[in-house]
């Protein structure tokens, strides 16, 4: 028990904990975007495989890891582009569509990658990036300050998503789109285009938390490589209460017992794997459910609109 | 305009969408194979050859399609309440793993008290892990597709667990393979075999019959009724007394017991062991086939075999043409994306036609 406590194991498992945080924070602040608007993309999980894949074939290809992260983007933004087509325009039912969506990720991603690489093969992530004097500091250097660049840009994310949300004229126009439509819609805001642009957005994000696996945590591709994480994301905006800090909390609750679990293994505490396994999902429901009393949904959540009907 | 018109009309509308919606996907998905330098031509005509160029494709499509109409039949009552279940996956295996528990540890039973005995295990099984969704749906209104998603999971994580240890086949460790896989079950578990050489089981009739029991259920009884009013109007259903959260939890238990089930016969039809992956894509294949299945348990039936004959065909591809079957999940994808797009238009077409019929009578 005394080397589970030690502290380059402590170091350790924090370290780990903020690199597992950043595809979860990534997806759950996008998804706070779509859903602050009244969009439930519940097709998180299936765009960042596609995206996942774009960014490691890119790398693969040409071992650049910005070119494979603009890949991942691009790719996000189609699948976004899709999702707010059929939950906008189309108005489908969310939970549906998104069901879709993420099938067709899941089964599309698989399908290029048994088709154009074929194997299991590697690529160099992003490496770790000591920031100078401040990966000094005690504790906290290592902790936090020694490690790859999505992981920073993820965390710096959090103030700006919540500067936008609470502070401009976009933000509150998100907010008013997903609180009342009807309203906004006669203050003359383009109902569909601030859906259209919140939904992209996320899916934007959720793109690079794919890339975020694919070339900076994993560093390969493999069949559903993001194992569900993209529905813990949107799990998580319920549980942050739809703002960005919560969300913050939320991806580091989840990501601490995911590291908690890896380093156990790595240090041979004998227990199950697949109980180990269940850990994150369990946590999902229990979360889900103490914090639904919060009741910060948005009004127009899941709810398509029509001019006139609703 | 006679009212005859008009609901052929309306039929024609209903048909049209889930057959356009598998068209378009085929197309888009045969722009994706073009890509990737595939000939989608020879694709599908390997997939049509699986599922109905031979006496065994067919019977595996009959395999198939059985355990798809079981968990489409609870995915339909579950909508009709307005809860989407995607956790078919989840309690088939729930439902198995009770089933082969309870088989191997009663299999002096005499056959036709088993057989039946497990089935219901199955349900109970199926059940219990979608009550919980629906439990914590009903009392603190818990959001039921994510539940139901990380109960796949947890389900997925205890069935491995059990299958690496308690549950393991004696004869594995005995032998030193350690095969994750239970041991076989009993003779008296197993599910009659209707043709010789091939899977085709008996479990199809008991798939049937349930059809026919839930189109019974939803529009013959009163609670069947509730269950309905509960999914066309949450509010006025609440002013006229009916408990909604209680029918949504029901809905969802029932969806997971008839998913559960299928788990179980899959066990005592198919494989005659409790094996990781026996669930292979049923879970969400359901879920498409019960919408293409104009969410009806008659519709289902249908809805089922073609789907049925989508997996095996997508195998019999793999193996001829070298495409993967992972396409399979991709066409179901954009199937659902089509289908659930095109919902509220067909919604507003029908009405249209029946209020010019109604103008016009």
């Amino acid at each position: 028990m005394n080397e589970i406590l030690s502290a380059t194991v402590i170091t350790g498992m924090l370290n780990t904990m903020f690199t597992l945080a950043t595809p979860l924070l990534f997806a759950a602040l996008g998804e706070t975007f779509a859903q602050k608007s009244g969009v439930v993309n519940l097709g998180v999980d299936g765009i960042m495989l596609m995206s996942a894949f774009a960014a490691f074939y890119v790398v693969l290809q040409t071992t650049n890891l910005w070119l494979g992260l603009l890949a991942a983007v691009a790719v996000g933004f189609g699948m976004g582009l899709i999702m707010s087509f059929v939950s906008v325009t189309m108005k489908a039912e969310q939970g549906v569509s998104g069901i879709g969506l993420q099938m067709f990720g899941l089964g599309m991603s698989s399908l290029l990658f048994k088709v154009m690489v074929g194997t299991v093969k590697t690529v160099s992530g992003f490496p770790r990036l000591e920031i100078p004097l401040l990966s000094r500091i005690p504790f906290f250097g290592p902790v936090f300050f020694n490690s790859n660049i999505l992981v920073y840009i993820a965390f710096a994310l959090v103030p700006i998503c919540w500067w936008i949300l609470e502070r401009t004229t976009i933000g509150l126009m998100i907010k008013a789109v997903g609180q009342n439509p009807a309203a906004a819609d006669s203050r003359g805001i383009n109902v569909d285009l601030v859906r259209y642009g919140s939904v992209c957005f996320g899916a934007i994000l959720a793109g690079v938390a794919g890339a975020s696996i694919s070339i900076s945590i994993v560093n390969l591709f493999q069949d559903n490589l993001t194992a569900g994480q993209g529905f813990i994301a949107v799990a998580l905006v319920y549980f942050g209460g739809w703002t960005p800090i919560g969300v913050m909390f939320g991806a580091l609750l989840f990501s601490v017992a995911n590291s908690f679990q890896l380093w156990m293994q790595v240090l041979g505490v004998n227990v199950p794997a697949s109980i180990a396994n269940m850990l994150p999902y369990v946590l999902t429901i229990v979360a889900l459910t103490v914090t639904v009393y919060r009741g910060r949904a948005p009004a127009a959540l899941n709810r398509p609109f029509l001019r006139g009907e609703n | 305009m006679k009212r005859g018109d008009n609901d052929a009309k309306e039929f024609g509308i209903r048909l049209l969408v889930p057959t356009g919606g598998v068209a378009s996907a085929l197309f888009i998905s045969a722009l994706f194979l073009i890509l990737l330098d595939a000939n989608p031509v020879a694709a599908y005509g390997a997939m049509l050859r699986g599922a109905v160029g031979s006496t065994f494709g067919l019977t595996q499509t009959l395999v198939k399609a059985t355990p798809l109409l079981l968990v489409g039949l609870g995915i339909c009552i579950a909508f009709r309440a307005r809860c989407i279940n995607i956790g078919g996956r989840g309690q088939m295996i729930a439902g198995a793993l009770l089933a082969t528990s309870f088989a191997l540890r009663f299999g002096a039973w005499p056959r036709p008290v088993l057989i039946a005995t497990l089935i219901i295990m199955g349900f109970v099984g199926g059940a219990v892990w979608g009550f919980l969704p629906g439990f914590l749906k009903a009392r603190f209104a818990v959001n039921e597709i994510l539940t139901t998603i990380m109960m796949n999971s947890i389900a997925l994580q205890l069935m491995n667990f059990l299958l690496q240890g308690p549950l393991m086949d004696p004869a594995g460790i005995e032998a030193g393979t350690f095969l994750a896989q239970s041991a076989r079950l009993p003779e008296a578990a197993r599910l009659a075999r209707l043709v010789p050489r091939t899977l085709l089981h008996s479990g199809i009739f008991v798939s049937l019959a349930m059809a026919v029991v839930v189109y019974v259920f939803l529009w013959r009884t009163t609670l069947g009724y509730r269950v309905r009013a509960t999914g066309l109007n949450p509010h006025a259903s609440r002013y006229s007394g009916i408990n909604v959260s209680i029918h949504q939890a029901l809905s969802l238990t029932l969806a997971g017991g008839l998913a559960g089930m299928a788990g179980a016969i899959e066990v005592m039809g198919v494989h005659y062991r409790l094996v990781e992956e026996f669930t292979s894509g049923y879970g969400f294949t359901g879920i498409v086939a019960a919408l293409l299945g104009w969410l009806h348990p008659l519709g289902l039936i249908p809805a089922s075999l073609f789907f049925g004959g989508l997996l095996i065909g997508a195998d019999t591809m793999q193996r001829a043409v070298q495409v993967p079957s992972a396409l399979v999940n991709a066409i179901l994808g954009l199937v659902v994306l089509f289908v659930s797009s095109s919902a509220v238009w067909t919604q507003q077409w029908i009405r249209r036609i029946r209020a010019r019929g109604e103008v016009s009578s």
